[in-house]
């Protein structure tokens, strides 16, 4: 029995703020920040947006697609590193916004970037043993960079959201993996604001190495090479390191350009691949097989292969395009009011 | 601040848009009531509100109520949603100086108010300029 994905959905936060901003109030060199990470500009949550609010908007475009009674829905897995409460589930209030209460299983997902894609993967391993007719993986987050560190030029917001059936699959899924090792790359501590991370360390033995050995894992199980793929998408924690993989696996740029939004929205952590794949769905064509590899540090990948069905064509119109959302008339915003937006001016308590 | 029973009482309005329609008169009540404004029924059918309309009127707010200063200045509206019925809410993600009666917008979720660092966070609906 063949299971896939029957709706998917993304949102994207209207505001936006451009590298040139922030280097200004720290002294840095805009053109070499753009340059070298090929960022231009990312998404900013506002104060009355976070990982649920983004999560239920996400879901919402999801069910549209599907077309279904979100009572089926069996389970909700929201992976996020951002979740609003450090004790009370993001899933259930996504949950009841659907109106997928009560019969249902929730549990919040944590895995720093790759938090969403497990989501997705135990949502898709759930239908696929039987256990439920329809389930929800998402993927978003509003995560934050210390003031000055380079994390704040990429940290942005954003979300996605996959239900997994198998009935009306828009992509069925051919073959996952997954590759971990234990990897301090990032981190954050409990009561920490900021996560900390080990600098330029995080390149070659973290997101390179897993990112790729997933994806020539996931290749060598499933007997494909990149000419099998139309389309590929990775995680992005800025611009530069997704092209940089695919061009180290063999994968052309206009088979990656349609799924990599950072240099207009930034790294939105377990939104990213996520999100990518969303807006390589809206453009898909039947019978397109895409490559996804996300990265989550600490460290480790989650690979899927999906192949675009005949159903793609009825649902793409359905809810918002990812690209359109990002070209929407956004709205920019100067440091001040980012770092007022972000929680980082510290007040009198009221 | 709205306290966390009542909250929780309206979940179904503020997470799902969820209104009342009479049985007699096809009036829709939002929030739902007993006795409809129109005809007196007590017969309802549960509805979902529209999710876009046009806005009919609004105010910006510069001086704000104890938990909102931080926003302003920020817009409060009242919108005629697509099936009629009509909607106060807070108009964000926009400009208060460009917004204009007539604008289309749709309903979006968001947090309304938080009860400061460490109490409930309450979430309902905002009007956000819709897509396109
Ligand atoms: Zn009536």
């Amino acid at each position: 029995m063949e299971v896939g994905i029957v709706g998917y959905g993304a949102y994207v936060p209207r505001h936006r703020i451009k590298v040139e901003e922030i280097a200004k109030v720290w002294g840095a060199d805009a053109p070499s920040y753009k340059k070298g990470l090929m960022l231009r500009e990312k998404s900013v949550p506002t104060p009355d947006q976070d990982t649920i609010t983004m999560s239920v908007e996400a879901a919402r475009h999801a069910v549209r697609r599907a077309g279904i009674d979100p009572a089926l829905i069996g389970a909700i897995y929201v992976g996020s590193e951002s979740h609003p409460y450090a004790v009370k589930p993001s899933g259930t209030v996504v949950a009841e916004a659907l109106g997928a209460t009560p019969e249902i299983h929730c549990a919040d997902m944590e895995f720093a970037c790759k938090a969403g894609s497990e989501g997705m993967f135990v949502a898709l391993s759930l239908v696929k043993a039987g256990q439920m007719p329809y389930a929800l993986g998402i993927g978003a987050d509003t995560s934050q960079g210390a003031p000055g560190d380079a994390l704040e030029y990429s940290a942005s917001a954003g979300a996605a959201a996959y239900i997994f059936g198998r009935e009306k699959i828009v992509a069925v899924c051919e073959d996952t993996y997954a590759y971990m090792t234990d990897t301090p790359d990032f981190w954050r501590r409990e009561y920490q604001f900021y996560p900390r991370h080990a600098g330029r360390y995080t390149g070659e033995p973290a997101y390179f190495k897993h990112v790729l050995s997933c994806a020539r894992g996931l290749m060598a199980k499933s007997k494909t090479t990149p000419a099998d793929f139309r389309w590929a998408v990775f995680h992005q924690p800025n611009g530069k390191f997704p092209m940089r993989a695919a061009q180290e696996l063999g994968f052309s740029k206009e088979k990656v350009e349609q799924g990599w939004l950072s240099p207009t929205l930034g790294n939105t952590y377990s939104g990213s691949s996520p999100m990518g794949l969303s807006a390589i769905l809206d453009v898909a064509k039947p019978g397109d097989r895409i490559l996804m590899v996300s990265y989550g540090s600490g460290a480790g990948s989650d690979g899927f292969i999906w192949r675009v069905t005949d159903h793609i064509t009825a649902v793409q119109g359905l809810a918002p395009h990812t690209r359109a959302q990002l070209e929407d008339r956004p709205i920019y915003i100067d440091y001040g009011t980012y770092a007022k937006y972000r929680g980082k001016i510290r007040k009198l308590a009221e | 601040m709205i306290g966390s029973a009542r909250y929780w009482r309206e979940i179904p309005q503020r997470y799902r848009y969820e209104a009342a329609k009479c049985a007699k008169c096809g009036r829709v009540a939002f929030p739902p009531r007993l006795v409809c404004a129109g005809c007196r029924g007590r017969e309802f059918t549960p509805v979902k509100l529209a999710q876009t309309g046009v806005v009919e009127t609004f105010t910006v707010i510069h001086v704000a109520p104890t938990g909102f200063g931080d926003e302003t200045p920020y817009a409060v509206g009242i919108v005629k949603l697509d099936d009629g019925v009509r909607v106060t809410a807070q108009i964000t993600d926009c400009e208060t100086g460009k917004l204009a009666i007539g604008d289309r917008v749709k309903l979006e979720f968001r947090r309304l108010q938080q009860d400061g660092e460490s109490g409930i966070i309450c979430y309902g609906y905002k009007f956000v300029p819709a897509i396109g």
